[in-house]
């Protein structure tokens, strides 16, 4: 408020020291007449004689002052004094006034869109100077009497405004993170591997909320609030496992400490409301459980419509094939000379592709037996599939018998079976689905997408085994769990009736006095179910990470420094450098991602692990894809994928809640571990809270809203909506169809019209009324052209423009200055000859100007 | 705000920042990238506007520009003088354009006028062909009849009449449904 009062009273001051100047002014004009009168008297006095010329004088100075009385008041009209502490009333009209704000509004639009004006900076400058002359000038004028000074307030206070908006523009784009990494990977590697790192720092911003949402309303409340360890059973490593608990190997498997810790499900305890603040617990942990899938529901969808929105309208394809390909097709991000051999080379395919498509469009000799080839390499593929998801069922059944025998006995590939074949699974089968694709000689691009597809459908295969297995084995647990419960239950019965024997009590018996320790507990299938999806995190970890270690950053190694006594060109013969896998990494990013989602309710740890995870694979990939790997064969554009990208995100994100929730909704909770011990129904939390937190009414309503009558009109509501809505984008779509078609039969007769009248000069004036503004430069004609031509030696010859009158002459494409010190190494200096290759193993023979000599156009069909 | 900058007067910074799509940190980090082309001539006070002018090969050394086979085309654009020699507003502009933030209009406008190499105004066969935008874009790796029937193809998708050359109209109406355009025709610096 104090600032706004200065500021204000800033203003004002302002103001008034304008209007006493005005006053000044006035005062100054009337102040001439008495000083002229005497004048003119001396005048008389020395010459009495000229009486005529007197006469004129008095006539001049008359029409003089006349004259300046009204050059006053346009003074004062043009700057719009209405100032009313003159007593000449000469206010504005309100005409002149509308006229006047509308100018000035018009000058503020200029200021607003004069960036979009294909102008040139200079004439920008100019017209942004005079229209801000002008605003400042008139703004304040504007409005009257109270008004005024408010209008003045209302400008101050909107430029400030624009100000702080523009500083705070300036500190977001600051904010985000990896900006500049991101853009140096995409200048070398082209838009497609740069979307690949911008997908996984949206991934990591959505699990920094995940994670926000877990630690804030599960962890901390229960490590500041809740009760410590040591204190109850679950919360307590067992005698037995004591020895063994602090060993690295147990704890690298998440067993011992790790498995009674704020890490796991089982950790948390029942009490219905912890601390001070009497924090739900339970009802906290079930809510946030289902409040992750929710939320990331929401980002996701919201993400994709966005995208979906940004993107063209995608009609019309195949319409501008080769326009597009022409003025489209190079991608100007493109900073670096491998990857723009690859460009020349991919659009040179692409161009060549398209042209044997046209020419080749109806005979196609070998289609019989493509299809051959294409459904065999099929058959292999689902072959593949099939075996692999059995090999998991097998390896999951075995690990289960292995569960039940000690664990000392087994050895460590036992132990860590299902995970190895998992993850070994991951790595063999996708480039023995690329060699398969080889066979089907799609086009890349359609390719890629089988491609993901069939690694999709194997994780997703993968995945779901696991889970079936994960299942049985949850319900050999439950089972197990039911006769430790009788058991417990039992030998708890025992201890009373013994209790009452002895002592002849029957009444306040003190509870059995036993170590937590020492109780008798049941095998906590949810923490076990969260055991595994950490162990499964953890080990995709570990596995991308020595992959990308081995598989790249050695490789690299090999290929750079073994290539000096090397008997053939390792760089560009058969080893090479790797390329970056976007579809491999980019659906493991996803497919971690639905671990997470999936494990997250059994372990809430398991996010936190995940941020790390991002986090570090961020710099790691970074730093992998920057040192050890060349830009790609083919460089695919991104804008589309990306909301391909979101879409099996989505798929995945849906695909994972299923099973949480059904195991939410159907499976009992343990009796002796979690957030839910003791109910017979995870929700039942919610039951409790409705019954006894809130008022009576509150129940009321849920119990009838939780009536089949109620609902069942609600599911046909909105099955009823869906239709509706689905008749309308249909509707809209037929519309944009008609209004397409009109718009293309509008400007067939534009150009027809346009034909025939056939002069140039009528075609220059449509020209320029079709220009985005009438403001822009005239397109200059024939004669401008040769008049800039004409010009240009003198602009040059300018004395600042000593760059080129100082003879600065140098070659084309030698760079004067020094090269872009930023700029990274992305190949070892190895011999690599700028010119063709000819080691050249991957295609036919090379063009002339190929560069690298890889990524030569394949055989044509 | 770092309030060190001697560079430029506020007054300046603001009106750059009205007229692109910077903001003050990228203008004062391009003013540096256009400095470092040739530190000997550029000089660190622009207050009161040299009069400066970097040639061509310097521009076009630029990383970003470096591999760009439209590059020449690119400077001639957005160079006042239409030779490619770029003072620093030139440069602003030229990047300014090229950034995200561009709206479609004005950077079909501009792709317009750096296809269209012999500045009529149309892009006619002869811009498409003989050593311009296709065998840049190929490094004339196609044959003549590719060529040849590459332009006819271009011409018969976007204009169905028979004038045989294509106006900025056309050319907008045909890159606003591009699918890529927007993502492709910019430079990140």
């Amino acid at each position: 408020m104090i600032l706004i009062d200065i500021l204000s009273t800033n203003t004002f001051a302002l103001f008034f020291q304008w209007i006493q100047k005005e006053e000044q002014k006035a005062r100054i004009n009337r102040s001439l007449q008495p000083e002229e009168r005497k004048k003119r008297r001396k005048r008389l006095r020395v010459r009495e004689r000229a009486e005529r010329r007197r006469k004129k004088v008095r006539r001049r100075a008359r029409k003089s002052r006349k004259e300046e009385e009204r050059k006053q008041q346009v003074q004062r009209r043009g700057l719009g004094s209405s100032s009313d502490d003159n007593s000449e009333d000469e206010s504005m009209s309100e005409g002149e006034m509308a006229r006047l704000k509308e100018e000035v509004e018009e000058k503020k639009k200029l200021i607003v869109t004069l960036r979009n004006k294909p102008w040139r900076m200079k004439r920008r400058l100019k017209c942004l100077k005079e229209a801000q002359a002008f605003v400042e000038k008139f703004e304040g004028a504007l409005g009257k009497g109270k008004g005024r000074r408010l209008y003045a307030f209302k400008v101050m206070m909107t430029k400030k405004l624009i100000k702080f908006n523009r500083d705070f523009e300036n500190f977001k784009t600051a904010c985000i993170p990896w900006e500049s990494r991101i853009k140096e990977v995409e200048s070398h590697f082209g838009s497609s591997v740069a979307s690949y790192f911008i997908f996984l720092r949206w991934m990591y911003g959505l699990n920094l909320v995940l994670f926000g949402f877990v630690f804030g309303l599960v962890v901390i409340p229960e490590v500041l609030m809740g009760m410590p360890y040591g204190s109850i059973a679950r919360k307590t490593v067992p005698r037995d496992e004591q020895d063994s608990a602090m060993d690295f190997s147990v704890l690298f498997e998440f067993g011992g400490y790790c498995k009674y810790s704020i890490m796991f499900y089982g950790y948390y305890n029942n009490q219905r409301s912890i601390g001070l603040l009497q924090f739900r617990l339970p009802l906290s942990y079930l809510l946030v459980g289902v409040g992750i899938f929710g939320y990331s529901l929401m980002v996701v969808i919201r993400t994709m419509a966005r995208n979906a929105n940004e993107g063209g309208d995608g009609a019309e394809e195949g319409a501008f094939t080769f326009s597009w390909k022409l003025f489209t097709s190079w991608d100007y991000l493109i900073g670096n000379p491998e990857t723009a051999d690859n460009k020349f080379a991919s659009t040179t395919t692409s161009f060549k592709e398209s042209i044997v498509d046209e020419q080749e469009n109806l005979k196609d000799e070998n289609i019989h037996l493509r299809r051959f080839l294409r459904v065999i390499a099929n058959i292999l593929i689902l072959c593949c599939l099939g075996g692999s998801g059995y090999l998991i069922y097998y390896v999951v059944k075995r690990s289960q018998e292995f569960a039940k025998k000690d664990r000392n006995e087994l050895t460590w590939l036992q132990k860590n079976e299902v995970e190895i074949v998992m993850s070994l699974l991951g790595l063999v089968c996708p480039p023995l689905f690329e060699v398969i694709s080889e066979l089907e000689e799609y086009h890349p691009r359609i390719a890629l997408k089988w491609q993901l597809a069939r690694i999709f459908a194997l994780f997703l295969g993968n995945l779901y085994t696991f889970l079936f297995a994960l299942f049985d084995e949850v319900n050999a647990k439950l089972d197990n769990e039911k006769e430790i419960k009788n058991e417990t239950i039992w030998a708890l019965k025992e201890y009373y009736d013994n209790y009452t024997l002895h002592h002849n009590v029957t009444e306040n018996i003190p509870p059995p006095n036993i170590s937590p320790a020492d109780v008798i507990r049941g095998p906590c299938w949810e923490t076990e179910v969260g055991i595994e999806f950490v162990k499964l995190t953890v080990s995709d970890i570990q596995v991308t990470y020595l992959t990308i270690l081995i598989g790249d950053f050695l490789r690299a190694v090999i290929v750079r420094f073994l290539n000096y006594c090397w008997c053939w060109d390792l760089e560009a013969g058969f080893p090479s450098y790797g390329e970056f896998d976007i579809s491999g990494n980019v659906l493991g990013l996803i497919f971690n991602q639905g671990m997470i989602w999936m494990g997250a309710f059994y372990a809430p740890g398991l996010v936190g692990i995940n941020v790390l995870r991002l986090l570090s694979s961020m710099y790691y990939q970074c730093w992998a894809v920057m040192s050890c790997n060349v830009p790609h064969e083919r460089v695919f554009k991104a804008s589309r994928s990306n909301n391909f990208y979101m879409g099996l995100l989505l798929l995945v994100l849906f695909l994972s809640l299923m099973p949480v929730i059904y195991s939410i909704m159907t499976l009992p909770p343990s009796f002796d571990c979690g957030p839910f011990s003791g109910k017979d129904q995870m929700y039942d939390v919610i039951m409790e809270t409705i019954e006894k937190d809130l008022p009576p009414f509150m129940a009321d309503i849920f119990s009838y809203a939780s009536n089949p009558g109620l609902i069942m009109p609600a599911v046909l509501l909105m099955v009823l909506a869906i239709y509706y809505l689905n008749a309308v984008s249909k509707a809209y779509q037929n519309s944009n169809m008609d209004l397409k078609r009109k718009m293309q039969m509008q400007r067939d007769e534009e150009k027809n019209r346009r034909n025939n009248k056939d002069s140039t000069n009528q075609v220059m004036k449509d020209l320029e009324d079709l220009l985005p503004n009438k403001s822009l430069i005239p397109p200059p004609s024939a004669e401008e052209t040769v008049v800039q031509t004409f010009k240009s030696p003198k602009v040059t010859g300018k004395p600042g423009a000593a760059a080129t009158g100082k003879g600065v002459n140098v070659k084309k494409d030698v760079s004067l200055a020094a090269a872009n010190p930023r700029a990274p190494v992305t190949r070892p200096p190895g011999p690599r000859p700028p010119g063709p290759l000819p080691g050249n193993a991957r295609g036919p023979l090379p063009g002339q100007g190929m560069g690298r000599g890889r990524g030569g156009p394949p055989p044509r069909r | 705000m770092g309030n060190k900058q001697t560079i430029f007067t506020s007054q300046q910074l603001d009106a750059y920042q009205d007229c692109t799509y910077f903001t003050r940190k990228e203008i004062l980090r391009l003013f540096h990238r256009y400095r470092d082309l040739a530190p000997q001539l550029v000089p660190l006070d622009y207050k009161n506007q040299p009069e400066v002018r970097l040639p061509y090969e310097l521009i076009g050394s630029m990383p970003e520009l470096k591999d760009n086979p439209f590059r020449q085309r690119i400077a001639e654009v957005f160079s006042e003088d239409g030779e490619g020699n770029m003072t620093l507003d030139d440069f602003l502009d030229m990047f300014s354009v090229l950034s995200e933030m561009a709206p479609r209009d004005l950077k079909a406008y501009y792709a317009f006028k750096i296809y269209d190499f012999n500045n009529d105004d149309f892009i006619c066969k002869s811009d498409l062909n003989l050593g311009k935008t296709l065998n840049k874009l190929t490094r004339n790796e196609l044959t003549e009849d590719e060529v040849r029937m590459v332009c006819e193809k271009v011409i018969e998708e976007v204009i169905w009449t028979m004038m045989d050359r294509l106006s900025l109209e056309d050319f907008q109406h045909m890159i606003m449904r591009a699918p890529d355009f927007l993502s492709t025709f910019h430079i990140r610096i």
